[in-house]
């Protein structure tokens, strides 16, 4: 179906229907456009000045703070390898937890009903008082998983969690999973709550088993909100800052440090300049990580 | 998959879930000494002294004042803001409307930390740091985009002759907004009322990034200091934790319903 050209005059003609429309418009996108939109923009400017926000001249550097951060940055690098493994530790936990109890929580009794609203908790709870909470869990001399870990006998488990550089933040991403998957459940709930009872029948019928019927009805149908959770998911793995600062203190150790962590840092430095610079690296790799996913999530719901 | 092996599944997880949330609970009300020697067991003698430090020793209560008219005053203009907006791009035909809506909506998947150099910048050439207003003017800027996106999502489904029918009434623009869709949007307000509230009572970013002195903390901020004052002192950080917490548990507790339907809005992308 192909639509007529527009002329100039209907488009004048829409215009003129939509304009009182478009005044109620106004306010939210010049608050908006002021304080968020022109700022990112205006990030671009600062990246090529090494400016530290106080003085009154600054030089203009171009491209050098846009190269020091990709080839000569090893704190960057080092939040950025960070920031990855946090992600996909967050994204692969969250996602199959909140997919296993919708499945488990699927159908609305009142068990099933209160058991949703309990996992639901952690979500309202601020990322530093979660913080707190792992705190203590995490602690290494008598904290509560290591004082379990020798109640039941199993010294060899005991583990200075946040204190181990390599899996510190990993343990971090169980945290983060552990605030999240009762909301994310929720979403998945709603999707699978959309598909028909019969398809699930019909395979029975055709004697089709559990995991079977999961891969060729469930996942493929509850395509859309795994596309939902997935992306939030990657967002906020982006966006932990308060998780990081509440465990980690303020700045935070290099074990722990993530890209936002890191921007803030910088900036705390009063390299106003580069942090801009590593801020608009930082919307590249989110980017460049929310279109490998997306592809890689349409490619794992089709039909095999 | 057996009914042996979704309890079992389900009863672990309601244990991972329940036990760090006991022990904040019971152990704001332990000391030191008797959270590390039992910390899943409930205080023997319930002390209040942990929240007797909290509120003389730091500027909690004033701090809580501070989230209380940070968190009511940006909730509610980024609300009214918002559903402005949400009303005028559900009745715009044609690409405009999509374009202003893509404009805000991209703001959810834009981190704040982009753009926190310029933002302070500007916010200090306005005179806007340091103060509860500016404080409040970050806030609402960063919740616009969600809160335009969970109302207007809600106000497309409105049907066209409901329009239709205010206007042949006489009602223009802003009477249909006032006395037609407003109250037909109470729930899906609330929603996102709520989504608002919570992401602002808990936000750090803009307060460490705008406040410095005291009198201007709000909750999280003072909760963060808490962690470099009592280090490892649990019993008074899960008090600071009880406090700050306390309104958004005693609201969700009521408000149950639209609370997970607002946070579920706001991450439905």
């Amino acid at each position: 179906m192909s639509r007529p050209p527009r002329s100039a005059s209907s488009w004048r003609a829409g215009l003129r229907r939509d304009l009182p429309y478009l005044l109620f418009v106004v306010p939210a996108v010049a608050l908006y456009g002021y304080f968020f939109a022109l700022p990112v923009l205006q990030s671009f400017q600062y990246a090529t000045t090494d400016w530290d926000g106080v003085s009154a001249t600054y030089e203009t550097v171009g491209l050098d703070n846009l190269t020091r951060v990709l080839g000569d940055d090893s704190l960057f690098t080092n939040a950025l390898t960070n920031n990855l493994w946090f992600l996909l530790t967050v994204v692969v936990v969250q996602t199959l937890m909140s997919l296993l109890l919708a499945v488990l929580l699927v159908r609305n009794t009142r068990p099933s009903t209160f058991l949703r609203a309990l996992f639901f908790v952690p979500a309202i709870l601020s990322s530093v008082s979660v913080a707190f909470v792992w705190s203590f869990m995490y602690e290494p001399g008598d904290g509560l998983l290591n004082q379990g870990w020798s109640a039941i006998g199993l010294d060899s488990m005991r583990s200075s969690y946040l204190g181990e550089p390599g899996m510190a933040i990993v343990y971090v991403g169980l945290v983060q999973a552990w605030a999240h998957i009762g909301q994310l459940m929720i979403i998945f709930i709603a999707g699978l709550q959309q598909i028909p009872a019969e398809l699930y029948e019909a395979a029975e019928l055709d004697g089709a088993g559990t995991w079977t019927r999961f891969r060729h009805i469930t996942w493929p149908l509850i395509a859309p909100a795994t596309t939902i959770v997935v992306s939030y998911t990657t967002i906020q793995s982006f966006k932990a800052f308060d998780l990081i600062l509440g465990l980690s203190g303020n700045p935070p150790s290099a074990s722990l440090d993530i890209l936002s962590t890191r921007i803030y840092t910088t900036y705390s430095d009063s390299e106003f300049g580069y942090a801009a610079a590593q801020s608009i690296i930082f919307m590249i790799i989110i980017a460049a990580v929310t279109v490998m996913q997306r592809r890689a999530l349409r490619l794992s719901q089709q039909e095999v | 998959m057996t009914q042996l092996a979704r309890r079992t599944v389900l009863a672990v997880y309601t244990l991972i879930i329940v036990v760090p949330l006991l022990v904040v609970v019971t152990g704001a009300f332990k000391t030191r000494s008797e959270l590390v020697d039992s910390p899943l067991g409930l205080p023997t003698s319930p002390t209040l002294a942990n929240l007797d430090r909290v509120f003389s020793t730091q500027s909690m209560g004033t701090a809580f004042l501070n989230s209380v008219i940070v968190t009511l005053a940006a909730v509610l203009v980024s609300l009214f803001v918002a559903s402005l907006a949400a009303f005028g791009l559900a009745r715009i035909r044609g690409r405009w409307g999509w374009l202003v809506f893509g404009f805000l909506v991209l703001g959810m998947a834009v981190p704040a930390q982009t753009a926190i150099v310029p933002q302070y910048v500007l916010f200090r050439q306005l005179g806007l740091l340091n103060s509860l207003t500016g404080l409040v003017v970050a806030e609402v800027v960063v919740s616009l985009p969600v809160a335009v996106f969970i109302l207007t999502g809600f106000m497309r489904t409105l049907p066209g002759e409901l329009f239709e029918a205010a206007s042949m009434d006489g009602a223009g623009p802003w009477r249909t907004y006032r006395s037609v869709v407003l109250p037909l949007s109470r729930p899906s307000l609330a929603a996102a009322a709520i989504f608002l509230f919570v992401i602002t009572w808990n936000d750090l970013l803009y307060p460490l990034l705008f406040i410095s002195t005291p009198d201007k903390r709000t909750l999280p901020l003072v909760l963060l200091g808490f962690k470099g004052e009592f280090l490892t002192d649990y019993p008074v950080l899960f008090t600071g934790v009880l406090v700050a917490s306390a309104p958004l548990v005693i609201i969700y507790v009521f408000l149950q319903r639209y609370f997970v339907a607002g946070l579920t809005a706001g991450s439905a992308r």
